[in-house]
């Protein structure tokens, strides 16, 4: 009947706290400041962060990046839209832009060596979703992000995008091959 | 003079138009999930890859309306009723200034409308998120503002009621610790549609034209302190609620009222944080600030949530022992009442909510493990544990509670009713275990096609993705048929159920007074304080609820686990710095 009753004792705040509720609260108090470590130390440890790397730009500033990227790398072109794919030297800054409904160019890396892969998006919000490794990123038009990728398996991998971008977002796709 | 009347089954004390604003605002609530819960049917069985119901248009107008329809309109006028109970029926006080408690009702019912037109004329299949510069149409957000101003002035509603009641002295000592709890969800909310008016204004004239630009990072980061301390309103009332249920059907005493209160404390210092669990991944973010944001602080607010997970079970247990259920751990739960929805219901939203949406919400919210599991469909696996199996289901055990309290009726099919926590939360738990597992196969949430037709390129999910979706649907629609016998009771109970007060009509039902007869403008006797303990239980070395510990021990070793786990799977995706 006190739940929703008022307290029984009047100075309810100086009744001492029962044995079992304090063990627990130690406990779980311990439990969260491990969680709580575990974020500092996997970023000084773990070899799995995203940067805090990001510039602010504009569609048409990005866009011309990519282009420039695209006529020093360009190998070959996919599909029937002539799709550029790109062979950037391992160490160098690939740009790589989603549009409505597009990731565009095409990326071909090598296996075990690092890269500076930027990402901008050129209308809205789009969810870089890089599949079957599952890495998921948010990516914010007017924002230029930059993670430092070291893909470690080879294959062919599909960025799907996972933020709902419009009425065609389900068919939007891109490649990355890892040679 | 204010009238009041007693319930002779309760005796709780209504004050008569509190009554009928809490009449009012639980059958909006109801007629929400009823849209929403039918949207959700459509969504599921679109989702469900062997069906694939809706076409893509139609799936994303569908979604949004969802989103918006079960997660803001059902939870929150349900709130509002919930804040009028807490605040004018347990502190046995007038409800302060009731009309203008029902002009925020009618703000939120023209918000809901309005909001509801803008998605169905197509042009507003935005998510309820509404990331910009994805636009939608004026009246879109138009709606979410005067909803959430209604919201606001309910909440200024239950302070004056609460300034009311201390003036008038109508209780004893302090208040119950599930005003309290009403209370720490109120001061959240208010901080919260303070967020949502800053970004959803702009947004609004952004809309019309009388600005030009929106930042996009900004939008997101302010739109998630609205986003994400809404959902710490609903913690904080359903844990209320909880300890409201435990109250009445065992007489359970919170062990500590300083212990419970302390963690109420906590939501609220901390609400304000985390919202950064939904920016983990976002571009121009500082990690010490998502760290630092992500984690409440330091999981201070995950801290209060595991002492309410101690405390609400611990209590109804020493309440059980006390009644003699001491064999073993766990007869007390054993000889619960298992075959009441008003029990089974609590309990299984206290489980849910702790093993399957607590769990998976800090993991998932942990910086760098973030990077697996955004906006895949891991994200609605873990919130339909939270707000479905916990909030929803929640409110579903109260409202058996209060059909013949409030509302003066018999509950209509008893039978079903008692199945009726089962079904939903268990078919709502499928849903959620699915989810999260065919997401950390990647699959995306907010998405019509997952075989990508159309697409030259082609991809496919594994197999057991597809699978994992399937099993899902099957439990969604287990869920809708939960959901639809709760509409079934509630509503043929209103209509059609015995009546336990002559004057208990059709119109009663949906907010019009009882006959006069029934109210009297004495003033209810001052509300006295909880008896005393007849044995000092608190303080000395035993443990008074030996079971819910082992509970609370499984529910830590499970956590350990799967949050190892987790980094495990990420130490195994390419590194990235
Ligand atoms: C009645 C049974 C329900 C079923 C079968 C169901 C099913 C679903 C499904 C399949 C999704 C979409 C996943 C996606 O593609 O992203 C979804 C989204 C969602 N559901 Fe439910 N749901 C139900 C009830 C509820 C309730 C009661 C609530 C809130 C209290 C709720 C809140 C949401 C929200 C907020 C979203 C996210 C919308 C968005 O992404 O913008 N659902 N639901
Ligand atoms: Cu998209
Ligand atoms: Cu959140």
């Amino acid at each position: 009947m006190t739940s929703f009753m008022p307290p029984a004792q009047r100075i309810w705040w100086k009744v001492p706290v029962g044995r079992q509720e304090i063990v627990w609260i130690l406990i779980a108090l311990v439990w969260c400041l491990i969680m709580f470590f575990m974020m500092p130390y996997w970023h000084v440890y773990g070899k799995q962060n995203i940067s805090n790397e990001a510039y602010q730009t504009t569609p048409a500033k990005y866009q011309a990046k990519v282009q420039a990227m695209i006529d020093k790398y360009k190998v070959r072109e996919e599909t029937a839209q002539k799709i550029p794919v790109v062979a950037p030297p391992a160490g160098s800054d690939v740009y790589l832009l989603a549009r409505l409904w597009q990731w565009y160019p095409m990326l071909e890396l090598e296996k075990d060596k690092s890269y500076r892969l930027h990402i901008s998006s050129m209308d809205w919000n789009h969810g870089f979703s890089l599949q079957p490794v599952n890495i998921n990123m948010q990516i914010v038009p007017g924002y230029e992000m930059v993670v430092t990728v070291t893909p470690d398996k080879s294959g062919e991998y599909t960025i799907v995008c996972n933020e709902y971008c419009g009425i065609m977002h389900h068919t939007m796709l891109g490649k990355i091959w890892v040679k | 003079m204010s009238q009041f009347r007693q319930c002779p089954d309760t005796g709780l004390f209504f004050h008569k138009p509190a009554e009928s604003l809490m009449k009012a605002n639980a059958v909006a609530g109801a007629v929400c999930l009823l849209i929403g819960g039918i949207l959700g049917l459509l969504v599921i069985l679109t989702r469900w890859p062997a069906v694939h119901l809706l076409p893509a248009d139609a799936f994303y107008m569908v979604l949004t309306a969802h989103g918006i329809t079960c997660l803001i309109f059902w939870i929150i006028f349900f709130e509002m009723a919930i804040l009028y109970f807490a605040g004018s029926t347990l502190l046995r006080s007038r409800l302060a200034t009731p009309r203008w408690a029902w002009a925020g009702f009618v703000l939120m019912i023209v918000g809901v409308i309005s909001t509801l037109t803008a998605i169905f004329q197509g042009g507003s299949s935005v998510m309820m998120t509404s990331y910009v510069p994805m636009p939608a149409a004026p009246h879109f957000y138009l709606g979410l503002i005067l909803f959430a101003v209604g919201a606001l002035i309910g909440c200024f509603v239950f302070l004056g009621t609460l300034v009311v009641a201390k003036n008038e002295k109508t209780y004893e000592g302090s208040i119950p610790l599930v005003t309290f709890g009403a209370l720490t969800a109120c001061i959240i909310a208010i901080f919260t549609i303070a967020s949502g008016a800053e970004i959803l204004i702009p947004t609004f004239l952004w809309s019309v034209g009388y600005i030009s630009h929106i930042d996009a990072a900004m939008y997101r980061v302010i739109w998630w302190a609205l986003g994400h301390s809404s959902q710490q309103i609903n913690v904080s009332a359903h844990v209320a609620v909880w300890y409201l249920i435990a109250g009445v059907l065992f007489g359970a005493r919170p062990m500590s009222e300083k212990v419970s209160r302390a963690a109420y404390l906590l939501y609220i210092l901390f609400l304000q944080l985390a919202s950064a669990h939904h920016l983990l991944t976002d571009p121009g973010i500082s990690s010490d600030w998502k760290i630092f944001n992500t984690s409440y602080a330091m999981y201070l607010a995950v801290l209060a949530s595991m002492i309410h997970g101690l405390t609400v079970p611990g209590a109804i247990e020493v309440a059980q022992r006390n009644k003699g259920l001491t064999n073993g751990m766990f007869e007390w739960l054993r000889k619960a009442p298992w075959g009441n929805p008003v029990f089974s219901g609590m309990f299984i939203s206290l489980i849910g909510f702790g093993f399957l949406g607590g769990i998976s919400g800090v993991v998932m919210g942990t910086e760098q493990i973030s990077i697996i599991i955004h906006n895949t469909i891991y994200v609605p696996g873990h919130f339909h544990a939270t707000v479905v199996v916990g909030t929803t289901l929640a409110w579903m055990a109260l409202t058996y509670l209060l059909i013949p309290v409030l509302f003066r009726r018999k509950m209509i099919l008893p039978g079903l009713a008692k199945w009726q926590p089962y079904l939903f939360g268990g078919g709502m738990s499928i849903v959620a275990i699915f989810h999260m597992a065919a997401g950390t196969l990647g699959v995306a949430r907010r998405h019509w096609d997952m075989g990508f037709a159309g697409n030259p390129l082609g991809f496919e999910y594994p197999g057991t993705a597809y699978l994992l979706m399937g099993i899902a649907g099957v439990g969604g629609v287990i869920a809708v048929i939960g959901g639809a016998a709760y509409l079934l009771i509630t509503v043929g109970s209103l209509l059609f159920g015995e009546k336990l007060d002559a004057s208990a009509g059709i119109l009663q039902s949906f907010g019009v007074p009882l006959a006069d007869s029934v109210y009297s403008t004495e003033k209810p006797e001052r509300l006295p304080m909880a008896p005393a303990e007849a044995v000092e239980g608190h303080g000395d070395s035993g443990f008074e609820a030996p079971g819910t510990f082992v509970l609370a021990m499984v529910l830590l070793v499970s956590f350990v686990v799967y949050y190892f786990i987790n980094w495990k799977y990420l130490s195994e995706v390419w590194p990235l710095s």
